[in-house]
């Protein structure tokens, strides 16, 4: 092997770091209109009036438009106004779209608006929203049109229950001898990409709708627009070049549906939107909150028997993605670990907060850091090392999984081996918890972690390459190049096909879904199974054609030639064969005449054998594989002040196969740096009127240079058998144990269980102290 | 009287005249009357630093600056930036993922690596916190400038790179 696991450098890194790579909003302007939302400042009222002549008056204002006419939008139920009517449901939802001349014409025109809204009491948070005299947001979610597979129960705020029935509850109650319970939640936050979201849009007069958008998804774009709208799909052309940063937020469509109104306000001229900063976290989906119910039981030795599980996901106003997410709640409901008898409700709730998007590990670090703080509380019950407790329910291959998967080697990664790795790189033997003096303490915490995606089964993924004079090929690839250097890893697999430098790779770095084949989403840690089969299809198509060629000009058979160092030639005698650049454009004797042309190959992949979860027990295959692992966080904590730093972050992840070393390790440290955000200090500050308080980057506060801990990543590589190499998935693995083994270092430090994140020393404080919440 | 003048900046050294509002940025400026668009916006308040470029030799969020007040000084975006150690480095330790805040980080370590050759760890997590990168966990960038730094001050001792390929 020559280029895989290899530290290639990404094929754009040079024009990142010159200024001249370009993302959606770095396009030269022209002739085009900017649009300005204007967004509610209510969490939920009834719209009386919005007042727009003052801002019609502005000169080079073009239209003004409000929520009347439009369709319902949303992914799996279309409850969702792409601009508010009648009601507003959410602080930051959008009541009003201007599109004016330039930005700034636009803004000003959007803050002479005045809208008059009724407040309505609201549902902050999804226990309200179950409550029995909750407010609905919505009058009847039934009423609404939706995707098979959902269930929302009439005349409530839940948009979606998911069941695991699994095993028998009654026995295994039975035989727990030791049995906890307990509650967990956290609110909503928001990815912060770097990149705020940003979309163009254009309406031709032939009827062609072209968008440009930061998106990681445009050919979902492309399907729903014409699903909204009643649009031909092929007049819809959605083209994507780099985005900066997603984690799952610009998997949803939202921004793209305004500009596509704006410009059908203003006779398909193009309109630009570009979020602030402000409107990127709480109008377009943000990350979900949670609140969730645990009871665990296991036998006085320490074997896990029963669990019975809540997941209240806070779906916000709108429930687009939080269907789903909800169910991928439910499909992982546990740790990785056995248990034969599981009941679990997974519900998405309506409240009065913003809609969440995916969020990196989709709803799989939210149910870790319940599962896995409760593992802990489980344990100090048990008077049992928390590792040894996990080590010992450990899921393996001949296991069942909660929606009642048979697993086998390929299926899932090697959970116990990961927890002897981070057992020795934490050096967990010397003790979890270290008094260094009177004041500070140094505790570890450990999580386990594990993962399949729930992408729907028809999800699939194209490649085409295409050969260049040279011998030199182009890869096209839908996966969109959101950082994580897919495109690269892709690249890198072909050339491993074919035998040959990657440098003679060039990658097509930007979507258009025109003339890029379709890849369903970027998302879910699937870019390198999918998108890596469908190149290696698309290479035996090419390599199949190369050696009709060569087989014909060579009079041999063409299972008699092989191909490397772009060249094809014969098997027995390599030095027999054709450079490829006398064959890619096609072959030309000696006469004059010739064969052949340019050579395309193509190749497509679908995930196989995936299926619906049955709507009674949940029973049904959600996915190709689990990628399991490890995670250790060390801090340091002052028990005067309840500050903490994060001494040392930890991750042992079985990623299958390691195809681009310092890749993957960015990927994860990343990844662990979210997680510890997510856990240790990102939430949106909601008030009593569903009012969020701190949407701008001071006041919510990712982790900066310098707060970082010294991260240490092993990989493991127990391949599955399915994917290009045997990779797992790798992109969002080291995000989801973070929160919760924060939780279990600080509760063991803190000397006091910690239900609630983000763990803020205040709210420790606060929980140590028996304060409110 | 119009709301726009004329100004003359000078950008990456050539004197570039512009017609711009006297409340434009002197990130707009670069962005939308210029074509620079390496210089990013992030949240135009001052808080991410994606939109950092040199200004008399300092680091400036270009989006707490106005274009007027950018007259009679020397400005240089990562435009101006070409081949330099910081941006060898940050591509050899996979400095960056996305790519979005990468010219704003390597302006404002190009700027220490100036003003600060010697920069302890502290100083240098005093100037780079000023700048977020919400890819990866920093520890890439942390490599790139103490290796740059490291390099630059033990000129005749140059540490060995690891090779594209390793
Ligand atoms: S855009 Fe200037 S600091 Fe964020
Ligand atoms: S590389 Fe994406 S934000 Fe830094």
């Amino acid at each position: 092997m020559t280029n895989i696991g290899k530290s290639v450098i990404r094929k754009e890194a040079l024009d990142k770091v010159t200024g001249r790579a370009k993302y959606t909003a770095d396009f030269p302007s022209g002739e085009m209109l900017h649009g300005k939302s204007v967004i509610s400042h209510y969490g939920h009222g009834t719209i009386k009036s919005i007042d727009v002549m003052e801002a019609k008056k502005e000169p080079g204002v073009r239209a003004i438009i409000t929520g009347k006419q439009y369709p319902l939008t949303g992914e799996e139920i279309r409850d969702r106004p792409p601009i508010a009517f009648e009601k507003i449901r959410f602080h930051g939802e959008v009541v009003a779209l201007v599109v004016a001349d330039t930005p700034a014409i636009a803004k000003r025109a959007a803050s002479l608006i005045n809208v008059v809204v009724d407040p309505l009491p609201v549902v902050n948070s999804p226990s309200e929203g179950v409550s029995k005299d909750a407010p609905l947001v919505h009058d009847n979610v039934a009423e609404y049109e939706r995707e098979e597979g959902v269930h929302p129960v009439p005349k409530t705020n839940i948009a979606n229950h998911t069941k695991i029935r699994k095993g028998d509850m009654a026995s295994g109650w039975a035989k727990s001898e030791i049995v906890i319970e307990e509650n967990f939640s956290f609110p909503p936050s928001d990815h912060i990409p770097m990149e705020t979201r940003s979309a163009t849009a254009e309406i031709r007069p032939d009827g062609k709708v072209l968008i440009t958008t930061s998106s990681q998804a445009p050919f979902m774009v492309k399907e729903l627009l014409s699903q909204y709208f009643d649009l031909e799909v092929g007049k819809i052309i959605v083209k994507t070049p780099l985005v900066g940063g997603g984690y799952g937020g610009k998997a949803s469509v939202q921004q793209e549906i305004l500009a596509y109104l704006g410009s059908l306000a203003v006779e398909g001229r193009t309109v630009r939107m570009i979020n602030e900063r402000e409107e990127d976290m709480i109008t377009s989906p943000c990350h979900m909150g949670l609140d969730a119910k645990v009871k665990l039981g296991c036998t006085a030795d320490g074997y896990l028997q029963a669990t019975e599980l809540t997941y209240l996901v806070d779906s916000g106003a709108y429930s687009d993605k939080a269907i789903h997410l909800s169910r991928a709640c439910a499909v992982d409901c546990t740790g990785p670990y056995f248990i034969e008898n599981i009941w679990c409700d997974s519900y998405a709730v309506y409240t009065n907060h913003p809609y969440p998007a995916p969020y990196r590990g989709f709803s799989h670090a939210e149910v870790h850091f319940v599962f896995e703080r409760a593992m802990d509380i489980l344990a100090r019950k048990l008077n049992m090392d928390p590792l040894e407790l996990r080590y010992k329910n450990a899921i393996k291959p001949g296991h069942t999984t909660p929606t009642q998967v048979k697993l086998n080697r390929s299926t899932v990664g090697d959970v116990p081996m990961c927890i002897e790795k981070v057992k020795q790189l934490s050096r967990w033997e010397e003790g979890q918890l270290i008094e260094l003096n009177e004041r500070t303490v140094r505790a570890k915490g450990l999580a386990c972690v594990w993962k399949n995606s729930t992408i729907p089964p028809e999800s699939s993924s194209g490649a085409i390459i295409t050969f260049n004079e040279d011998g030199t090929m182009n890869l096209m690839s839908g996966v969109v190049e959101i950082g994580t250097a897919t495109k690269t890893v892709l690249a890198q697999i072909l050339a491993e096909r074919f035998r040959m430098s990657v440098n003679d790779i060039y990658v097509k770095m930007t979507v258009d879904t025109q003339s890029t084949p379709e890849h369903w989403k970027t998302v879910a840690s699937r870019g390198t199974l999918m998108g890596g089969r469908a190149v290696l299809a698309a290479a035996e198509d090419a390599i199949r054609q190369i050696k009709e060629v060569a087989s014909c000009v060579m009079k041999v058979r063409t299972d008699d030639l092989e191909i490397g160092n772009r060249r094809v030639f014969l098997r027995e005698d390599p030095k027999e064969g054709l450079d490829f650049r006398d064959v890619v454009y096609g072959y030309t004797f000696p006469e004059g005449n010739a064969i052949g042309g340019q050579i395309i190959g193509r190749g497509n992949y679908i995930l196989r054998n995936i299926t619906y979860l049955d709507p009674e027990t949940g029973a049904g295959n959600p996915g190709p594989e689990w990628a399991v692992g490890a995670q250790v966080v060390e801090v340091e904590f002052d028990r005067r002040d309840y500050t903490y730093k994060i001494i040392k972050a930890i991750s042992v992840l079985d990623v299958g196969r390691v195809l681009n070393y310092k890749g993957a390790l960015g990927q994860v440290t990343g990844a662990m740096s979210m997680g510890l955000g997510f856990g240790g200090r990102e939430s949106f500050v909601i008030d009593d009127k569903a009012r969020v308080l701190n949407p701008q980057l001071r006041t919510y506060r990712p982790v900066h240079f310098g707060e970082h801990p010294e991260y240490i990543v092993e990989f493991i590589e127990t391949p599955h058998i399915d994917s290009p190499f045997g990779a797992r998935g790798v992109g969002e693995q080291g995000l989801l144990g973070m929160p919760a083994a924060l939780g279990n270092s600080l509760s063991l430090a803190a000397g006091v269980e910690l239900h609630h994140l983000p763990l803020l020393p205040e709210s420790i404080w606060r929980k140590k102290e028996g304060l409110n919440t | 009287m119009s709301i726009f003048q004329y100004v003359v900046l000078k950008i990456n050294g050539e004197d570039r005249p512009v017609m711009i509002r006297s409340a434009d940025t002197l990130l707009e400026v670069l962005r939308n009357e210029l074509g620079l668009t390496g210089s990013k916006p992030g949240c135009l308040n001052g808080d991410c630093g994606a939109c950092t470029v040199i200004v008399d030799g300092k680091p400036m969020k270009s989006c707490l600056m106005l274009g007027v007040e950018g007259t009679g000084k020397e400005i240089t975006t990562i435009e101006g930036l070409q081949g330099t150690a910081i941006q060898q480095a940050f591509v050899e330790y996979f400095a960056f993922q996305c790519g979005y805040c990468t010219p704003g980080y390597i302006m404002n370590c190009q700027s220490l690596i100036e003003n600060e050759p010697k920069a302890t760890d502290e100083k240098i997590s005093e100037w780079l916190k000023s700048n977020i990168c919400r890819c990866t966990g920093y520890e890439e960038i942390e490599t790139a400038i103490k290796s740059v730094l490291r390099e630059s001050n033990s000129k005749d001792r140059p540490i060995s790179r690891e090779s594209e390929m390793d």
